[in-house]
């Protein structure tokens, strides 16, 4: 850096030097607490249940978890930026229901793809548009825009169901994207991959670099920090927010071919409640809900927490239900901890 | 020099943002001083709303009433329109089956309104609904004797239970409201199951009283409308006339000047979810005992329509606006398309595509009557870059 030209007139106000990182800033950060609770839940799961360390288990376990994983990426950039997409398990059924009619015109895997992807583009946009356009607040456009979306799924398909679909389309959705391959080693293998999950991770990767790594990243979290502040930096931050309620509707556009393709049927219902799954993932994933705050890898590390706690569940036969009630209070023990800990003066004041 | 030249200047430094959608963490950072930029400069404060009774206040009750009168005729209309094609829709039957089916949507909405006015949501309230009417329904199967004023105040503790536990730790955690409900909201729904021990309780299974007090008449309408009336004109005194429902729209409107009267955040936040809770139990028992079945699905999902019957009635999601009339007004209208939809012969399919247009339409009018001085924080910004560049300009 240059030498300033003259030295300031005054100094209004002292930057202090950043406190130095303790032990305990780094134990109490977001994603170790996610190691370990990742940890301990595979440790648990491994000690009640033989059948979970199984690779193919395990590989057929990721089908449930990676299209609300995928949808829980763009979500977690949106909630970044203090919006919030509550609309996307109608754009699921909205997409789901276009590929549906695509696929009884004979249009090949390819095609389908492409009209889940449209058709969630343009329900983006329309969430976009309202949200930077008119100004309105996330929360009630997109409460709005989810039961406009699964309204319009309701009106066309009544309590039809669309079940004719291309082999070639499920067996994307139903078989290993990349087979398992023994090497001879028994512990070195190339494990099954199926397409969904092979997805969730290239896109988590990418995510990931553009969120932690570019110059638009940075301008995602300023803008979650501070919109005014950000805005007056001369960072674009409807355009972005924009983009990201775009994102958000590809991405559930995606989601909603791979669903389709791994269940082979529609109907109006599909993927009913998914917002309030995906919205859980991100907070649990350490993404702020007031902005600002959060990591991919935080995310990730949140989708196989609640992805392993949900399989180890269903391999020792726990209802589906009692399943949630163990992930809703991880979910509120997870945020309220770290509120208990600072309360009680165990961690160092910061500021 | 620079501090005392801006200290000369009228400088207002707006408050750190509040987005109106999400509302939680950025609270607590409202009650700290300006951002460092400002750090050295004295004088600095807040914009508080200019509460001149002659202009800014008295023009935006007319907004309001005006909007309520707007949404009013909507369904005069609306009705009147229906009425001419399907002239039985009009029969003072059909008025009591509306209002009947509305009521429980009724008493939510102003329970969500008041939550939603400090600036909260409740999403568990669905959830409250159904496990407080799970309990009470199992209470009527195994002991049938007991009186029914019994039954339904163990719906209605079991909804104040559970709403304050969403406000104790909302308000003494500071964890943000939409977390902390979707995390109830799950667990809720999952204790019904282990509750029930996944069973259902049906109606045979149910007490006889208690299946028959919601549907006893009196003077033509049914037990649950007169409740609903009775809750609407408490729900009116309470956020009219009394200190505390005042403090619920000071909370919401401006959480820093309410701090500087006095008035306990936290409190009044324990307080919304409590009333919310509590309803939702009342609401979980005429649910139940109307149906006759209880299991964990029902309401699934209902949280949503309760939000939208406020948004709809004018409520804003930025809180510290709403009001009973309107509240009622919502959830009236969302009653009315479900129940008028069957009567025109349009499949029943259409009625969540519009509600959504109508959220949608709500919305976009709310918004509009909503742009009140206080909320224009941005142009107050825009002055300040204003002051900035002209000082800069004078010190060059």
């Amino acid at each position: 850096m240059n030498a300033p030209i003259s030295p300031p007139p005054e100094t209004r106000y002292t930057v202090l030097d950043a406190p130095r990182r303790g032990i305990r800033d780094v134990l109490m950060r977001w994603e170790v607490i996610l190691v370990i609770l990742l940890a301990a839940t595979t440790v648990v799961n491994t000690m009640v249940s033989p059948y979970f360390l199984d690779v193919f288990n395990l590989a057929d376990a990721t089908f449930n978890f990676s299209e609300k994983a995928i949808i829980a990426l763009a979500m977690a950039l949106l909630i970044l930026v203090r919006q919030i997409d509550l609309s996307v398990a109608a754009i699921v059924a909205l997409a789901a229901m276009g590929i549906g009619y695509a696929a009884e015109a004979g249009f090949g895997p390819g095609a389908l793809f492409a009209v889940g992807i449209g058709i969630g583009l343009a329900c983006g946009v329309f969430n976009g548009l309202l949200v930077t356009g008119a100004g309105l607040p996330a929360i009630v456009v997109t409460i709005g825009t989810m039961s406009l979306f699964r309204g319009l799924t309701q009106v066309v398909l009544g309590d039809q169901a669309k079940t004719k679909y291309p082999q070639e389309f499920l067996d994307l959705g139903q078989s290993y994207f990349i087979k398992m391959k023994e090497t001879g080693i028994s512990w070195l293998f190339v494990p099954p991959v199926p397409l969904s999950f092979l997805i969730f991770l290239v896109l988590a990767v990418l995510f990931g670099i553009v969120l932690h790594k570019t110059a638009t990243g940075r301008k995602l979290f300023a803008i979650g920090s501070n919109p005014i502040a950000a805005r007056f930096s001369g960072i674009p931050v409807d355009r972005l927010t924009f983009l990201l309620f775009m994102v958000s509707g590809i991405l559930s556009g995606l989601a909603a071919a791979l669903l389709t393709a791994r269940l082979g049927s529609m109907r109006s219902n599909i993927a009913i409640g998914w917002e309030l799954d995906i919205v859980t993932m991100v907070i649990l994933g350490g993404v702020s809900i007031a902005g600002g705050v959060g990591s991919i890898l935080g995310v990730v590390l949140a989708v196989f927490v609640l992805g392993l706690v949900t399989f180890g569940m269903s391999l020792n036969n726990i209802p589906g239900q009692v399943v949630s009630v163990y992930i809703g209070a991880l979910l509120i023990a997870v945020i309220a901890i770290p509120r208990i800990v600072d309360r009680l003066g165990l961690r160092k004041p910061a500021g | 020099m620079a501090g005392r030249a801006i200290k000369t200047r009228r400088l207002i430094v707006a408050p750190p943002p509040l987005t109106p959608s999400l509302k939680g963490e950025g609270d607590s950072e409202a009650l700290t001083p300006p951002s460092p930029l400002w750090g050295g400069v004295r004088g600095w404060g807040y914009v508080i709303a200019e509460a001149d009774p002659a202009s800014g206040q008295r023009r935006m009750r007319n907004v309001l009433n005006y909007r309520e009168l707007g949404l009013a005729l909507v369904l005069i209309v609306g009705v009147g329109v229906i009425g001419a094609y399907q002239p039985v829709f009009l029969e003072w039957r059909n008025i009591g089956d509306i209002l009947t089916e509305t009521s429980v949507l009724f008493m939510m909405a102003l329970a969500q309104m008041v939550v939603i006015l400090t600036r909260g949501i409740d999403l568990s309230v669905a959830a409250n609904l159904a496990l407080s009417g799970m309990l009470a329904a199992l209470v009527s199967q195994y002991y049938p004797d007991t009186p029914l004023v019994l039954m339904i105040l163990t719906a209605i503790l079991s909804g104040l239970v559970l709403g304050m536990i969403n406000g104790a730790l909302i308000a003494f955690l500071g964890i943000p409201p939409i977390v902390m409900t979707l995390g109830t909201l799950a667990v809720y729904r999952g204790l019904i199951i282990i509750i029930a021990k996944g069973d259902q309780v049906n109606a045979s299974e149910m007490g006889v009283t208690f299946q028959a007090f919601p549907k006893m008449a009196l003077l033509g309408l049914t037990t649950p409308v007169w409740i609903a009336i009775l809750v609407s004109i408490l729900f009116w005194v309470f956020l009219n006339l009394t200190r505390a429902g005042r403090g619920l729209y000071a909370v919401g409107g401006n959480p820093v000047a309410a701090r500087y009267c006095g008035i306990d955040q936290s409190r009044q936040e324990l307080l919304a979810y409590s009333i919310s809770g509590a309803v939702a139990g009342l609401c979980g028992y005429l649910w139940v005992a109307r149906y006759g079945v209880a299991y964990s699905e029902i309401a699934n999902g209902y949280e949503l329509t309760v939000i939208a019957a406020c948004v709809i009635g004018g409520v804003s999601i930025g809180g510290g606006v709403g009001t009973v009339a309107g509240t009622l007004l919502g959830a009236l209208f969302l009653g009315i398309v479900m129940t008028a939809l069957p009567v025109l012969q349009i499949t029943p399919f259409w009625q969540m595509a519009i509600s959504g247009a109508v959220i949608l339409a709500a919305v976009v009018i709310n918004a509009r009557a909503e742009k009140r001085p206080d909320k224009l924080i941005l142009p107050e910004a825009r002055r300040l870059g204003r002051d900035t560049r002209m000082l800069r300009r004078a010190r060059a």
